[in-house]
């Protein structure tokens, strides 16, 4: 029996490294098709490509810098917008609401998640970039107008709206993954600063703490999610490859530009820069997401230690 | 177990896989086998390209079908650029193109490629303007100067000028163009460098023109343009004729050479191609922007549909010609109710004499 149940094993491993391989082949394949397929821009522009600003397909003049400042930019305000609310539902939800709301609350906001994002777009181009135009724009240029942020025309159309309907977009995500982390710490925590006389805010913090490195890869996978969409942000951005302060400004974001643009790049030279633009997008999210690797890593740690506390 | 082992066997692996996939590579190229008369008699083509025609082919295709119940038709609108790529690399039986190909491309082709002129569509500018009812007339000058930055302003002196009666607003203009490569595009520039030559030197004609930093919005496709226009109060985009009528948007009348306001329109339009048909050479690759005459609307175009001269498969190639054949002639009572115009009769004399030269290895695959 203990016979068998060695070659089990061993066929049960191979599997799984079989599996575990193919991701990491899939990922050289991808990277070496990518780097095979920019050949020509590569070697024509260098690292001029990166730092370059005027992107014009029909004079062969590609800079993709515009497009990598949309990228961060726009994900950067979803960010800002998304997390605190996604946080602040899971929190509540898992902490505060009675099963009663709870529940409820919890299936709006995997009905977020569910929406196509061609329906997120129409509606920002339709509900959204008035609303930015009419109120929100006119308000924050009344109020914080001094900033160059918010400043230059109001179209409705342009950064700011793009970063909010990313927000909107990546809020289930994060929520959704907050929750279960938070649910996984043990509930003999809570109990136990309850015990010794915490409140339930300080109740609350201590969970968080605890549960820092779950929630940092939630806003991981967030950011993940607003870097690579494509048609939401394509109908409100405003499709121009420019570099502006004022949110207000129309941009471009590469996932955008490759939505908009690969099916009808003709030109080998035109293809081929579309390709190592696609290159950078996924060393940008590779580049995010190991810096995210390493915040979780020193946030891990201080948690650890106030465990030990 | 050791860690080293797991090591090791993870390695060889890994190793064994890059050599699998290094031969997937080097094997044969996908999507050779063809699955043309499959079932008893039946055809499928499959057309791919231009947005502007969709709707049309979409019909056609559709009545095409009650005639011949074996030919079945796929028409698939992926851009013109994309229709031309699937034509070159045989991934479509038909490509479909707004503007012509570039003689670079049909040498790379290998295969003699047919340009047959099926519809005739114009380029408009729409416009949102809640206040003004009656339709704003526009200069090839003024429009170049509205894209290029140069008139910020709808009271702009320039624009009062051409359009005395009406009341335009102290707001600014926002131009919305296409942020794709399009056919829709091509046309637009190519009567804008035609006419204004700081336009030419500055952004030219091309299917992705450069637009001018800071200047305007880019959206994808003619519905994408059509969105923006319809949800930005002071804005200006161009689509075609199809999609502001499809809409209830204005659109505006633009001065053509002969120094009239002329409104795109059914006549109009086929004044443009008539106009032309004198000028349209033996390939029948013709652009009909800024033609001469009365009545001529100036930003027109032709559609075409490509093929290659020697059909490969002869079903297929027979089914072809039949539908370009049905189309020009039985496919003409459709193209009014969808705004476009139908071909002037010199020129569907032409494109018979093309269809007609369709062979398949050598023999005619119509008899005419």
């Amino acid at each position: 029996m203990a016979q068998t149940g060695a070659i089990g094993d061993k066929i049960f491993r191979t599997v799984l490294l079989i599996a575990a391989a193919s991701i990491l082949l899939i990922v050289v394949a991808i990277f070496y098709m990518m780097v095979q397929n920019s050949m020509p821009t590569l070697q024509r522009f260098g690292i001029g490509f990166l730092t370059g600003s005027e992107w014009r397909p029909a004079q062969e003049e590609f800079g993709a810098l515009p497009f990598i400042y949309g990228t961060l930019v726009s994900s950067l305000i979803a960010l800002i917008l998304a997390v605190p609310i996604s946080l602040g539902i899971a929190i509540f939800l898992v902490e505060q609401a009675p099963a009663k709301i709870a529940r409820p609350i919890a299936f709006m906001v995997e009905l977020l998640a569910a929406i196509p994002s061609v329906v997120y777009g129409l509606w920002g181009i339709f509900v959204l970039a008035p609303f930015i135009r009419n109120y929100l724009g006119v308000f924050l240029q009344d109020y914080l107008g001094f900033l160059p942020f918010f400043q230059g025309r109001l179209t409705g159309i342009g950064m700011l709206t793009a970063g909010i309907i990313l927000a909107l977009m990546i809020t289930p995500i994060i929520t959704a993954v907050v929750r279960d982390v938070l649910e996984a710490v043990p509930t003999t925590q809570r109990e136990a600063a309850l015990a010794l006389g915490a409140t339930k805010w300080e109740t609350t913090t201590i969970v968080l703490g605890n549960a820092a490195s779950g929630i940092a890869g939630a806003v991981v996978l967030g950011l993940g999610r607003a870097i690579g969409e494509t048609m939401a942000v394509t109908m409100v951005i405003g499709n121009s490859p420019q570099i502006s302060a004022s949110l207000f400004e129309p941009a471009n974001t590469i996932a955008s530009l490759l939505a908009a643009n690969f099916a009808e790049a003709t030109d080998k030279i035109y293809m081929s820069a579309l390709i190592e633009i696609g290159l950078v997008l996924f060393l940008v999210t590779f580049v995010v997401n190991a810096f995210a690797k390493l915040l979780i890593m020193s946030v891990g740690d201080n948690s650890s230690s106030s465990k030990h506390v | 177990m050791s860690n080293k082992t797991v090591k090791r066997e993870f390695i060889s692996i890994f190793l064994i896989a890059v050599t699998a996939l290094g031969f997937g590579c080097s094997g044969q190229k996908l999507g050779e086998s063809n699955s043309s008369a499959t079932t008893s008699g039946a055809v499928r083509i499959q057309g791919s390209g231009a947005s502007f025609p969709k709707p049309i082919y979409e019909k056609w295709v559709n009545e095409f079908g009650k005639v011949n119940p074996n030919v079945s038709i796929d028409y698939q609108s992926t851009g013109s650029g994309a229709g031309q790529k699937a034509l070159l690399s045989k991934t479509a039986d038909f490509g479909a193109s707004d503007d012509p190909m570039s003689d670079a491309d049909i040498k790379s082709a290998g295969s003699e490629i047919l340009h047959i002129p099926t519809v005739l569509g114009a380029v408009v500018l729409t416009y949102n303007l809640e206040s003004i009812k009656e339709p704003l007339k526009l200069t090839s000058q003024n429009i170049s100067d509205i894209y290029l930055g140069n008139i910020k302003k709808w009271n702009d002196a320039k624009l009062k000028a051409d359009n005395p009666t009406i009341v335009l607003p102290d707001t600014d203009i926002l131009p919305v163009y296409r942020a794709d490569s399009s056919g829709t595009s091509a046309v637009f520039t190519d009567f804008l460098s035609k006419t204004v030559p700081e336009w030419k030197e500055k952004v030219g004609m091309n299917k992705q023109p450069s637009w001018i930093t800071g200047v305007g919005i880019g959206a994808k496709g003619n519905d994408g343009v059509m969105g923006q226009v319809k949800q930005s109060p002071n804005s200006i985009g161009y689509v075609e004729l199809t999609f502001a009528k499809a809409n209830n948007l204005p659109s505006a009348l633009i001065k053509n050479k002969a120094g009239d306001f002329v409104d795109a329109s059914l006549e109009s339009v086929s004044a443009a191609a008539a106009a032309s048909v004198a000028a349209m050479p033996d390939d029948l690759r013709v652009q009909i922007t800024d033609a001469e005459g009365k009545g001529v609307y100036p930003i027109a175009s032709y559609t075409y549909i490509l093929v290659y001269k020697d059909q490969q498969d002869a079903n297929k190639g027979k089914a072809i010609a039949d539908f370009l054949w049905w189309a020009i002639h039985d496919g003409e009572k459709f193209v009014k109710d969808l705004h476009y115009s139908p071909l002037p009769a010199e020129v569907i004399k032409k494109v018979e004499t093309k269809i007609n030269s369709m062979t398949n290895s050598g023999k005619p695959l119509r008899q005419s």
